[in-house]
């Protein structure tokens, strides 16, 4: 926050305070911008507006009920940030997972995940000025919460996953709703891409805005979609594969310029391939239970420190537990992707007009909560 | 009214006029409220305003209401003079130009010899209403959102009048009643690239979304009238759908013909409807628009404007000025 005035002699510069209550920040992130007119000289993000000290609760609590805090730091991808931290506690007590569950797991996430990306795709383009795209995916989105919230019991901030397993099993209604979605929306990116994608206006306010290299990534930690849009082919699923994603037959998007426009055309193929790997597990869905048999009641995890990643939505999402051996976790560290995405922002917005900067704040995604936890 | 031009005297005449004009721009506020949020919920697949009345109809009489009862907040540093006084600006001027469009053969205020000059004269005063809103309101937003205004304004006035000039040399008239007469052909069928000009020009100088760039919710959070708040807020409002309507009733005049069309059996208003019904078309087309486009950035819109628009409405001039004389 080294943002002074009049350090400028000729005091043309001066402070924007975009946000903590600003439009386009998506929730209470807070960035000083030092301007020169339309351009900005010097962003600098402000940070702690929610921080609720969640992995600090986790150090006094047993692990397991630790599992509805991580939903709501990223209330995009809860299901995926249970699914993490079931399968870190999972590896920690060396649990063995029954395979339905699993496949529940990733149907779940992969929905999850697309619910994310369509959440996103409406709210960017908002950023954007155009009103009525997130209408529209509002639209196809409720149709994921619906069939969720009959199998997880909630809408956002789920708490399905169980040391172990799921604590509920799937019903063929749910398959069945599952199926009829992926027809839908199927049949909705035609629409997307002819309407959105393919406008004028939207190409031009997108293309060559905050590149990204493949350097400057691997400097500030940046993953997900962003990292794949400069090129570089990093997805958790496949690069250290967890669950059974290594059963499925799906493609990591990339594009190779690291622009708004890639990380845009990242994002929304993104979701075709997270329907593919939905409709192959459920063909190949086994039969079974959905929880582990013998789940100790106390989870006593044996000293030593354990590590879990997985992919979320907006990149790489990883845990760190350090145990003493008793049920409650010596230390919780939860890296959270928009945290090092957006850490990129000082760097990749200067000299942006503020328009831009708008733009390319809104291609990293960023879910407040998960930044501060 | 119709008797209006033949009998009664010049004062009386003025009055009706000047009535007649304050019930067209509210009673436009009120229709355009109501369409552009009836329009947009069906862009977007929902129904738009249904509670108060039927289908919504009246809501914004409520919302009139609402707007009236609501506190004015002024900011703590604010220019409290100016900071009233820009709404005021920006909501004057808008009776005037209604007053030499001619709704129909018989229905029109007076027909200046000088209409569009006129109109676009007091058109430009709302820059100054913008600008010294946004400065007054002490607000690092208000103040971007006035300085794009400017800039955005004094460009996009260029090209438009330059587009209609060029009917104006077609024509040798600045009147709209002779404009509108000396249409045997609409001149939108031999002035297509002055007509488009004048389109997009139109969106701009009324701030119109995808130009919205004064009040760009997204960057802006709402430009120039972020601080305002109630009945200043909504006079601004009201300033805008007017100028959207001015702007509508001098394409309808310059590019369609006016209140030419197929005459409407035993009906003596044949003019004033198909007039309106053309303005309306127009406004229309400015809504769908605003809920179909994201926003222009800043320097495309103006590249827009100097590298495209000002060349092509020059040269579509230079062609017509030729034409005319041979």
């Amino acid at each position: 926050m080294n943002v002074d005035v009049f350090e400028d002699e000729r005091q043309h510069h001066f402070v924007l305070n975009m946000g903590p209550q600003h439009p386009s920040t998506h929730g209470v992130l807070r960035v000083l911008l030092k301007m020169d007119g339309e351009y900005v000289l010097d962003p600098q993000p402000v940070l702690g507006y929610v921080h609720r000290c969640h992995e600090r609760i986790g150090e006094f609590k047993p692990a397991k009920a630790f599992m509805p805090n991580v939903a709501r730091m990223d209330y995009l991808g809860a299901l995926i940030y249970n699914q993490g931290y079931a399968m870190l506690l999972e590896r920690a007590a060396g649990i063995e997972v029954p395979r339905r569950a699993e496949y529940i797991r990733v149907i779940t996430s992969e929905l999850n995940r697309i619910q994310s990306h369509l959440l996103w795709y409406g709210a960017y383009l908002l950023d954007l000025g155009a009103f009525t795209p997130i209408m529209y995916t509002f639209d196809d989105r409720e149709h994921i919460l619906d069939a969720l919230e009959d199998v997880c019991g909630s809408r956002l901030t789920y708490c399905y996953s169980r040391v172990g397993g799921v604590c509920k099993d799937i019903d063929d209604k749910f398959i069945e709703r599952v199926r009829a979605f992926i027809e839908r929306l199927r049949g909705r990116f035609p629409m997307y891409e002819e309407l959105v994608n393919g406008n004028v206006i939207v190409q031009r306010r997108m293309q060559n805005v905050g590149e990204y290299t493949p350097e400057l990534c691997a400097r500030f930690g940046v993953t997900g979609p962003l990292l794949r849009s400069a090129g570089v082919e990093y997805d958790i699923r496949k690069a250290e594969p967890y669950s059974v994603y290594p059963e499925f037959d799906f493609e990591i998007p990339l594009a190779q310029k690291g622009d708004a426009w890639a990380a845009f055309n990242v994002r929304f193929r993104e979701m075709e391939q997270s329907l593919r790997i939905i409709e192959q597990a459920l063909d190949k869905l086994p039969d079974g239970e959905v929880m582990a048999p013998k789940v100790p009641r106390k989870l006593k995890l044996p000293q030593g420190d354990y590590n879990c990643s997985v992919e979320a939505p907006r990149g790489e999402l990883s845990y760190y537990l350090v145990s003493d051996g008793s049920d409650i976790p010596y230390r919780i560290k939860v890296r959270t992707p928009s945290y090092s995405n957006l850490s990129v922002v000082p760097e990749v917005c200067k000299g942006m007009m503020i328009a831009d900067v708008v733009t390319c704040m809104g291609a990293l995604d960023l879910v407040i909560p998960e930044i501060d936890r | 009214m119709e008797t209006l031009n033949a009998f009664a005297p010049e004062l009386i005449r003025m009055i009706i006029a000047v009535i007649g004009a304050a019930v067209l721009v509210f009673g436009n506020a009120l229709v355009m409220g109501y369409m552009e949020r009836k329009l947009a919920g069906h862009f977007q697949r929902r129904t738009g305003p249904m509670e108060v009345g039927f289908h919504g109809i009246l809501q914004l009489i409520v919302d009139g209401i609402k707007l009236m009862a609501k506190q004015l907040v002024i900011p703590a540093k604010a220019d409290k003079p100016l900071y009233m006084l820009a709404p005021i600006i920006s909501f004057a001027p808008v009776f005037l130009p209604l007053l030499v469009i001619p709704f129909s053969d018989r229905i029109q205020g007076f027909d200046l010899d000088v209409a569009l000059l006129f109109m676009l004269a007091i058109a430009s005063v709302n820059v100054f209403a913008v600008l010294i809103g946004g400065w007054a309101s002490n607000n690092k937003y208000s103040m971007f959102g006035a300085f794009r205004a400017v800039a955005q304004s004094i460009a996009y006035e260029i090209p438009m009048l330059l587009s209609l000039l060029a009917i104006v040399f077609m024509t040798n008239t600045f009147s709209l009643r002779g404009i509108m007469d000396a249409q045997n052909v609409w001149f939108i069928f031999l002035q297509p690239v002055a007509f488009l000009i004048y389109l997009v020009s139109m969106v701009a100088e009324t701030n119109r979304a995808p130009f919205d760039l004064p009040e760009a919710e997204s960057e802006l959070t709402a430009g120039f009238h972020t601080e305002y708040s109630g009945m200043a807020f909504s006079l601004f409002m009201m300033a805008e759908y007017t100028n959207m309507f001015i702007a509508s009733c001098i394409a309808t005049v310059f590019f369609l013909g006016g209140t030419s069309g197929i005459p409407l059996p035993y009906f003596e208003y044949t003019g004033i409807i198909w007039f309106l019904l053309k303005a309306y078309m127009f406004m229309f087309f400015l809504v769908w628009i605003r809920w179909t486009f994201p926003r222009t950035r800043f320097d495309q819109l103006m590249n827009l404007c100097w590298k495209y628009l000002l060349p092509f409405s020059l040269v579509n001039l230079l062609i017509t000025v030729v034409v005319v004389k041979l």
